[in-house]
């Protein structure tokens, strides 16, 4: 810092004088601005950008017995050839597919439907959004324990049963283990993609629904019409966020199907990651599978973009 | 109604006539009884589930209420899964993510927003890009970190550090706090610098005073994320004596009784739901605020 009485003082080179104050102004101003961030940029240094780089590198080298060797390709080798790698990718996409059909619709008629009502407003959102709040291990329980249960006393094959249903044995059935963990994950996660509709219905001008109505649309063709492409952008996002979300399954398949679930019907690519790093001891090639998972959400990513992009 | 005056899908002449009367309280009370079942008939289930005895929970068809109420399986829960320990391990974890949240988070997006030093953009950029990153490809790395800090060399397993350090990195808060202090005219900073208040004295006495309700929701955020989170603090807290509650609780299923597991639940998520019901309105005002100009 220059003192302030000094600069007024010498009077030869008044200009240079000036700019070296406001430069040292210029940098007091930015260490200042830098020490509100440091603690911030530091946690985030640690624990996501040296971690993302790390993760690359891990997966190209092998750590045994403390010693760390360059192994090139030979951990994604080793994780694609387990035959597990094909059974959890065919999982998680399907558990993708079948938590999009019914978890994405779903929520946007539920906040179109909620977004007409004038009466219970307050109760029906509180509602919908109170499991979002449950510890998912304490949903997943109640689920496992009293929902799946497949004898008879199960809740779910008592209600089937009451309507003259076939009962099913829930996460004893290979075919029912994805379908039961959609349900779960579903029930789970539905009341924040109501809300977030629900803010972007109301944004929706009312004269457009006026307008429609007038040139005789009815209620099928004004949702089609007006709500759909008012709330397009938002559509496009939460579909982007519930497929990187859902990709990720790993708490259901490890509480309702203790992990691989029967016959493997619910081993997951997060669950096999979680495997290879902290029970088979394989860190490098958690890593590698990790470096892989992040390669298709990107594939993923960049298709959302090119749609979205090339429709504005 | 107060807001009679907003037009959607159906206008609201057609709700209040004949027919479209009779529709709309119909499906009213569908919607509603619907509703009700769905979302609270579960967590019914699983409060008095928890009461039913081991026999009457295996009996068919179930029944809907427990006819010989088992408080015990509660007390079960508490003391066999030492519930007390667990729960103030959690709390104690929740309020450190908050206390460092709203120090480091609010400090950067201050800095961000108005100090606006050299390559905060920049950083800015690189901070949302992690929102792009899905949690589970950054485990291991994370994990791996944690247990040997670079440079410092630290292990931070079974330290409450492993679980606020990694939460002050979360950009969403970040972005939030951001947009809400931009919101603050610039005339009332300049006022304050002309005054003499030094940076800190502006963040202390004009701009956190004015932001009450965003401080509420990041720090309601930072609760229910500790809460519910279950993986990290799986691998960072290995220690019974330092295990979270939803970690403790997996941690005893395999070898307790369903009911004294569920019962265990019910405990778990009682705290959160009560956060739930008390600031139910900041709460979603925060998700939407967060994500309506997506």
């Amino acid at each position: 810092m220059t003192a302030p009485g000094v600069t007024s003082q010498s009077a030869p080179a008044p200009r240079a004088k000036k700019g070296r104050g406001s430069l040292g102004r210029k940098v007091q101003d930015n260490l200042t601005g830098h020490a509100f961030l440091i603690g911030a940029v530091v946690c985030f240094a640690l624990f996501m950008w040296y971690p993302m780089v790390r993760g690359i590198v891990m997966s190209f080298q092998r750590t045994r017995r403390g010693e760390t060797t360059w192994v090139g390709w030979d951990n994604y080798v080793r994780i694609v050839a387990d035959p597990s790698f094909w059974t959890a990718w065919k999982n998680t996409f399907l558990f993708t597919l079948l938590a999009l059909v019914l978890g994405y619709a779903l929520p946007f008629f539920v906040a179109i439907l909620l977004n007409e009502f004038r009466h219970a407003k307050g109760y029906l959102r509180v509602l919908v959004y109170l499991p979002v709040m449950l510890p998912p291990a304490s949903a997943l329980f109640l689920f496992k324990y009293y929902a799946y249960d497949p004898s008879d006393a199960g809740l779910f094959n008592a209600i089937l049963k009451s309507l003259h249903l076939p009962t099913s044995e829930w996460m004893q059935s290979p075919t029912m283990t994805i379908p039961a963990m959609v349900l779960a994950s579903t029930w789970m996660n539905l009341g924040s993609a109501v809300l977030i509709y629900l803010a972007s219905l109301q944004n929706i001008p009312g004269e457009l629904y006026e307008a429609a109505e007038l040139d005789g649309a009815g209620v099928w063709r004004r949702i089609w019409n007006v709500t759909i492409p008012q709330t397009r952008l938002i559509l496009a996002l939460l579909a982007m966020l519930q497929i990187v979300a859902t990709m990720q399954l790993f708490i259901e398949p490890l509480i309702l199907a203790n992990g691989a679930g029967t016959q493997d019907s619910a081993t997951s690519v997060a669950y096999l990651i979680y495997q290879h790093g902290f029970f088979q001891n394989d860190l490098n090639g958690a890593a590698a599978l990790g470096v892989i998972m992040l390669l298709v959400l990107a594939a993923f990513s960049a298709v959302y973009v090119r749609l979205t992009t090339k429709q504005d | 109604m107060a807001d009679s005056g907003t037009r959607t899908l159906i206008s609201q002449a057609q709700l209040r006539r004949g027919r479209g009367k009779v529709i709309y309280w119909t499906l009213l009370t569908v919607v509603v009884a619907g509703f009700t079942l769905v979302f609270l008939g579960p967590l019914y289930w699983m409060v008095t589930g928890a009461l039913k005895s081991g026999q009457e929970i295996a009996q068919t068809p179930p029944t809907l209420w427990p006819h010989d109420p088992q408080t015990q399986n509660y007390v079960d829960a508490w003391n066999n899964l030492a519930l007390a320990k667990l729960m103030f391990n959690t709390f104690y974890y929740a309020a450190g993510a908050v206390f460092f949240q709203l120090v480091f988070d609010t400090a950067a997006a201050y800095a961000l927003s108005k100090l606006r030093p050299i390559f905060g953009n920049l950083i800015l950029g690189l901070m949302l890009a992690t929102l792009m990153i899905p949690a589970m490809v950054l485990i291991v790395p994370q994990y791996v970190t944690a247990i040997d800090l670079p440079i410092i060399g630290i292990n931070l397993l079974d330290s409450p550090w492993a679980i606020w350090l990694p939460l002050i990195a979360n950009a969403f808060n970040i972005f939030l706090l951001k947009r809400f202090f931009d919101s603050i005219p610039e005339d009332l900073i300049a006022a304050a610098q002309v005054d003499g208040a030094s940076p800190l004295r502006t963040l202390w006495s004009i701009i956190l005073p004015m932001s009450r309700p965003i401080l509420g929701v990041v720090s309601i955020f930072a609760v229910t994320a500790v809460w519910k989170d279950f993986l990290w603090p799986k691998l960072v807290m290995p220690s019974p004596e330092t295990r979270t509650l939803s970690v403790g609780i997996y941690a005893f299923a395999g070898g307790t009784p369903q009911n004294v597991v569920i019962a265990a639940s019910v405990i778990a998520a009682i705290p959160t739901v009560i956060i739930f019901l008390l600031f139910q309105r900041n709460i979603m005002s925060g998700l939407t605020t967060g994500s309506l100009k997506g």
